[in-house]
């Protein structure tokens, strides 16, 4: 009898751990950023590119409904593919796009926004890429929808979609 | 006997020769003690330490500069735990979600214990 | 073309084979004749000819380039090395399931011709159950992993092979790997036959020691290559890092170390027969479950194959059917034996040789657990944790430091009965002196002092003592060898993790940093095209104190296809210490990262695990 329960125990450990694998299978294995809504932006000071001011990011915030921080560098391919879109958005709403210049040299940074266009009010710059994990990003590119009170309201981890845009236009209306 | 004391005398003698090499610069150390303990998160499985992205190197700096900062390890870890959740370290806290983990070896090593215990006395 | 289709064929036949020899044997069991069938022998030869065919088109395939077959275009390219063309066959994982099926199919066959003195029907019933796996592998190939598939329209070019992947060492650590996973499956289907035939005796130990101790060596010389392989190809610097797939690799053989200390106390005093199948059917389980783990993509690792969740579905569900099977084979057959309750003293081999197993079950479920809680906390909670070396450091060093003590006793004790023999006063001091030395090394070095320096004294004194038994010819050679390399093992990775000594720095050609008492010169760098990738070379002038200069090579090689970066360490080992550098080439500019390394006892680390097998090596070749 003893031994009859404990293999009826062994058994149905077994079955568990198999539905726990099963379902496991269905899950992603690399990171997978949370959406850290209404999280607080972390403040941060730095140099504008053009400028070469150092700028607080609570100034750059505060004054606007909403601020769009972009993540960016002139190396990143899929930079490229996100950067019409921000010139869309620029035309097509007021809404303040900020650009964090990631890890990127000034001369190829400029290169880049005068080939494809300049949709940001403000550029900051973060040379060594610690502002950027500061802010918990993972990499280029990244966007962050940020409102007046420093609250990140969306996070868009790669390059910004059709789909994004409209989100955000819809928020910021 | 006595060659197992002349062995040992001279494992002595090499040891003590690598003592010698032995002041490094702390923070470097600390720096890199700290970046093997936690993951890059946009690569395959390797620590910040070893992997080259710009995303390990951007991290390595921000430990620099919090370690510069007097920060401590704990602090450290605690704040990149906040802002990219407990995926980042590779040592697992010791809490309420956790604690089978850390317990389920120790329970079985005792539970070993206890059958090799019953086979030798109680036999 | 043809090669395809004579593999994918064969494969097909090989697996009609597969089922008619588990009807087959069945059939022959109820027959209750005194000699196996000649057919069987026929049938299992014909199965082995098949997956060698199989297995040789695949290759043949690799070597002309045959992009019709969608394997080869995934994994290789023409202007790819021929050397690593036909290695290229077992670096995907088509090919590589291919060859665990040609090892398995090889592997029974030789099971059954060097056991003829064994009773027929517990031949054939390890047949009937070895069948089982390879069916279940030829289902498994068949129907999602074919790797005969076409690709119509041809293409011109293949993918390639990942670079990090040519290399020579990666090329033979899978096969000899797989030949010690393989083996555990013979064990596996020996010992369920064993237990239906009520056949666990000491003789049977004395048969299934061998196997036992071939997939030990081959498991144990299969992981030290893989390890090889990591530290000068991954280019960290390191050689384990708790990385599943290496966890995975680790928990069969811990299984098999603790069994080929059990079959020894069956083959002399017939004890513990239901741990011996316990502890059989746990290592064949633990290799599959690591199969599973590996290829179903369901970890983060550094080692990757194609992921395809059917695969990941069926080599689940064929693991719980051996599960179960032997569950229920275990709970049927497995009272008989209780009636031999002979007599356990503490001080005796027996109950060290538990005392052995009790710490391999406990860093067996460090590891097992270590390994897998990531995916059942995500699962049930739906939250992610990584869990890494210091994890494993915290629960592994005190109990391996103890561990260690118990191995300088343990292997001097009688059978049956051993007398208490006094304290030896010397040993004691011995071992206080051992203690004493490590804990003045460690004090500097090491933030957890107390467990460190316990280890390291308890490592040391393991040392001395093992080599003292090597001059008194007492003791089994190949044990007093196994244990001697596990102590200088423990001590090498020891001193090589606490005297490791770093440098990273972002230099250019002709720059001059000094580190230490060295300086390190960067004096210059050239360019090679290579049959299928351009080789950046860089020379470092390594000069000492004494005016000594090393040059180091090392070298970033920018592979065409597929378009990758591997950066390739040059190591410069001597007997206490290697010089290890790498470099990085930084985005965009004339600047590289360069990380030069000195690791103390690194060839000891290879030698010692080498030493280790080798005690098994030669326990094989010595006569009972």
């Amino acid at each position: 009898m003893k031994k009859n329960i404990f293999y009826s125990i062994l058994f149905l450990f077994f079955i568990f751990i198999f539905i726990v694998f099963y379902l496991g299978l269905d899950k992603p294995n690399f990171y997978t950023p949370s959406e850290s809504k209404n999280k607080n932006f972390t403040t941060f000071t730095s140099k504008e590119l053009f400028l070469n001011d150092e700028f607080n990011s609570n100034d750059i915030i505060e004054n606007n409904n909403f601020t769009l921080l972009n993540v960016w560098a002139s190396w990143c391919a899929p930079c490229r593919l996100e950067h019409s879109l921000l010139m869309d958005l620029k035309e097509k709403t007021n809404i303040n796009i900020v650009g964090l210049n990631y890890k990127d040299k000034k001369n190829n940074a400029i290169k880049f926004l005068n080939e494809f266009g300049n949709p940001f009010v403000k550029i900051l710059t973060d040379p060594d890429g610690t502002i950027s994990i500061a802010l918990g990003a993972y990499g280029v590119p990244e966007t962050f929808l940020v409102n007046s009170k420093s609250k990140i309201v969306r996070k868009y981890i790669g390059p910004l979609k059709t789909d994004d845009i409209l989100e955000i236009i819809k928020i910021a209306k | 006997m006595i060659k197992l004391t002349k062995l040992f005398l001279l494992i002595l003698i090499l040891v003590l020769s690598f003592q010698k090499s032995l002041q490094a610069n702390n923070n470097s150390l600390l720096i890199n003690k700290i970046s093997k303990n936690l993951r890059c998160l946009i690569c395959q499985g390797q620590s910040v330490y070893d992997s080259q992205s710009d995303f390990a190197l951007s991290i390595k700096i921000l430990i620099k500069n919090k370690i510069e900062e007097g920060k401590s390890e704990k602090q450290i870890y605690d704040y990149l735990k906040n802002q990219y959740g407990e995926w980042i370290v590779y040592d697992p806290e010791f809490n309420k979600k956790n604690l089978v983990l850390w317990i389920f070896p120790l329970i079985l090593f005792t539970f070993g214990g206890l059958l090799i215990f019953r086979k030798v006395f109680i036999n | 073309m043809i090669s395809s289709h004579i593999g994918y064929y064969s494969l097909v036949l090989g697996f009609i084979l597969s089922i008619s020899l588990l009807i087959y044997s069945l059939f022959c069991f109820r027959k209750n004749n005194k000699q196996i069938n000649q057919n069987v022998f026929s049938i299992l030869f014909l199965q082995l000819f098949t997956v060698v065919i199989s297995f040789i088109s695949l290759v043949y395939s690799f070597v002309i380039s045959d992009f019709s077959n969608e394997t080869v275009y995934n994994n290789s390219h023409t202007t790819k090395p021929i050397f690593y063309k036909i290695t290229g066959t077992w670096g995907n994982h088509e090919g590589s399931l291919l060859l665990w099926l040609l090892v398995l199919t090889l592997f029974i066959f030789l099971f059954i011709v060097f056991s003829k003195k064994q009773p027929t029907k517990y031949r054939l019933l390890s047949i009937f159950f070895q069948q089982i796996i390879i069916c279940g592998f030829f289902l498994f190939l068949l129907l999602t992993s074919n790797p005969f598939n076409f690709l119509f329209p041809i293409p011109n070019e293949g993918l390639g092979l990942n670079p990090i992947l040519q290399d020579p060492a990666l090329a033979i650590h899978p096969p000899i790997l797989y030949l010690g996973y393989v083996g555990s499956s013979i064990i596996f289907s020996a010992s369920l036959a064993s237990l239906v035939e009520n056949n666990i005796n000491s003789e049977w130990a004395a048969h299934i020691k061998k196997w036992i101790l071939i997939s030990w060596v081959f498991l144990t010389i299969g992981i030290l290559l893989g390890s090889v392989w990591a530290y000068y190809e991954l280019g960290w610097g390191g050689f384990w890092f708790w990385d599943p797939v290496e966890n995975v690799s680790l928990m069969p053989w811990l299984c098999l170390t603790a069994l080929i200390h059990t079959i020894i106390v069956l083959e002399k005093r017939n004890l513990l027969k239901s741990w011996t199948v316990v502890l059989s059917i746990a290592t064949f389980t633990l290799s599959m479950s690591g199969t599973f783990l590996v290829r179903s993509g369901i970890l983060n690792s550094v080692h990757t194959f194609a992921n395809d969740p059917k695969r990941g579905v069926f080599i689940l569900f064929f693991l719980f059917v051996l599960i179960l099977l032997s569950l229920i084979l275990f709970f049927i057959y497995q009272d008989k034996d209780n009636n031999s309750q002979k007599e356990f003293f503490l001080i005796s081999k027996e109950t060290s040789i538990l005392i052995n197993n009790w710490f391999m079950m406990y860093f067996l479920s460090v590891v097992l657990i270590g390994t897998i809680y990531p995916i059942f906390l995500e699962v049930l909670i739906n939250e992610k944790i990584s869990i890494g070396p210091p994890f494993f450091n915290k629960l592994l060093i005190p109990f391996v430091a103890i561990f260690l003590i118990f191995m300088t006793i343990g292997p001097k004790l009688n059978w049956i009965k051993d007398n208490y023999r006094g304290i030896k006063y010397l040993r004691i001091i011995l071992f206080l002196i051992c203690l004493i030395l490590s804990f003045y090394l460690i004090k500097k070095t090491s933030s957890e002092i107390l467990f460190t320096s316990l280890l390291g004294g308890a490592a040391i004194y393991l040392l001395l003592i093992s080599i003292e038994d090597l001059f008194k010819k007492k003791y089994n050679i190949s044990q007093v060898i196994s244990h001697f390399g596990f102590s200088l093992f423990i001590l090498s990775i020891l001193i090589n993790s606490l005297f490791s000594n770093e440098f990273s720095a972002n230099m250019k050609v002709g720059q001059e940093i000094s580190f230490k008492k060295e300086q390190i010169k960067f004096s210059k760098i050239k360019i090679f095209e290579k049959e299928n990738y351009k080789s950046v070379v860089a020379n470092f002038e390594i000069i000492d104190e004494k005016e000594n200069v090393i040059s180091l090579y090392p070298e970033i090689r920018i592979y065409n296809q597929p378009n990758i970066l591997t950066s390739e360490a040059d190591i410069i080992s001597s007997v206490f210490s290697d010089k290890f550098m790498v470099m990085n080439l930084l985005k965009g500019e004339e600047i590289f990262n360069v990380r030069y390394q000195t690791k103390p006892f690194m060839i000891w680390i290879w030698l010692s695990a080498f030493l280790i097998s080798f005690g098994g090596i030669l326990s094989l070749f010595r006569r009972n």
